[in-house]
């Protein structure tokens, strides 16, 4: 078909995009990946039933600062890979920063500890489980947002798909949060970034290949 | 051609619901979009406007992904690298199958009173001379003006076995064509 032709059909086929249509369609995702994942938990793990003690405690609010703060961040980082020609490196890197903060009590803990002491604050009493179950809590996310970023227009494929799996991560540690009984930072600076590294290497593999267009 | 803030003023009316003005800002863009896709794809002149379309249609379909403050022109540059891109890999993969040399042959008398054209075709014989590690990063790089990164990409190779791809096959070319003139 000649150019000309095509660009007409083209134009002749262009209602209006709504403002912010691609930040809607991210924050649906994201509403959907929370809600999937509280479903999940309620449904396998449970809720913690000791509030009045927990709430208390700094750990609990660390985990929520650890999980809230990377969700946000990625995101941002997210929403700008998502467009071609933005620039999203600079915004990706702010993303060490809150495991970077998380090792400073993880680090002191460990290091105020007598010797025998420091492995069981490591490896607490759920480590085997803690990653895998807050990969599950992130799967519903990761699906959401994969669905998102299929709307929009990643260049990177497989670097778009990091993003949407470290972000799944941070809101499945969020929901987890909820359930899991650990209290100790070196176990949390640990077992919750291992938690969130399963489903960002999984976006990274299911990126290049779904996220085409 | 018109400056990029005009451009950019009609996608903008365009994506409030001016078809007209939309269809000025298409029309406009399509002239970019096919300089930076003939001075890329300078090897295969006929493959240049079904690209050109496949790029305005990404561009139309993906237009709720630009943001007035992102520069049109990174905006739009980047979707044609993807799609030039995406293109290549496609035909990489094809020819895998086949001779990549072997859709060449019939151009060699096609072209034999052009200058430009027979010195492709003796860089083209030298270029078989080399191995694949050499040959395609320089193929990609030199000859199609991708980055380092794309041409890993599309290769499969490791950025820095490009790097060095490049770098050895073009003294590999050079000493070929020392021994050819001697």
């Amino acid at each position: 078909m000649n150019t000309d032709e095509f660009i007409r059909l083209l134009a002749a086929d262009a209602p209006p995009v709504p403002a912010r249509a691609m930040e809607r369609r991210f924050a649906l995702a994201v509403a959907l990946g929370l809600a999937g994942a509280a479903a999940l938990m309620l449904g396998v793990f449970g809720l913690r039933r000791d509030w009045d003690v927990v709430l208390a405690l700094p750990m609990f609010w660390g985990k929520f600062a650890l999980g809230g703060s990377l969700a946000v961040l990625g995101l941002a980082a997210l929403l700008r890979m998502a467009r071609p020609g933005m620039p999203w490196r600079r915004a990706a890197l702010w993303l060490a920063l809150p495991p970077a903060v998380m090792w400073l009590p993880a680090g002191l803990a460990l290091a105020a500890a007598a010797a025998p002491e420091r492995l069981p604050l490591l490896l607490g009493s759920t480590w085997r489980s803690c990653p895998f179950n807050i990969t599950l809590l992130s799967l519903p996310a990761l699906a959401a947002l994969l669905w998102a970023l299929r709307g929009a227009a990643p260049t990177r494929l497989a670097w778009a798909g990091v993003g949407a799996g470290l972000l799944a991560g941070a809101l499945g540690v969020l929901v987890y949060a909820l359930h899991c009984p650990e209290m100790a930072a070196p176990f949390v600076a640990l077992w919750y970034l291992a938690g969130m590294a399963l489903p960002t290497a999984l976006g990274a593999l299911l990126g290049s290949r779904l996220l085409r267009w | 051609m018109e400056t990029e803030e005009t451009l950019r003023a009609w996608l903008l009316q365009g994506l409030a619901g001016d078809a007209e003005a939309y269809q000025r800002f298409l029309k406009a863009l399509s002239a970019h979009v096919r300089a930076f896709l003939r001075r890329r794809l300078a090897q295969r002149p006929d493959d240049v406007e079904d690209l050109v379309q496949e790029t305005l249609l990404a561009v139309h379909h993906r237009r709720h992904t630009y943001r007035p403050e992102l520069p049109l022109t990174a905006w739009v540059h980047a979707i044609a690298r993807y799609k030039l891109v995406d293109w290549l890999r496609a035909r990489a993969t094809k020819e895998a199958v086949t001779d990549p040399f072997d859709d060449g042959a019939d151009e060699f008398f096609a072209g034999a009173d052009d200058e430009a054209a027979m010195a492709r075709r003796d860089l083209g014989l030298l270029l078989q001379a080399l191995p694949e590690r050499q040959r395609l990063p320089i193929v990609h790089m030199k000859l199609e003006g991708l980055s380092v990164v794309e041409t890993a990409r599309l290769t499969g190779m490791s950025e820095s076995a490009v790097k060095v791809g490049v770098h050895r096959g073009l003294k590999a070319l050079a000493a070929l064509v020392r021994r050819s003139a001697s």
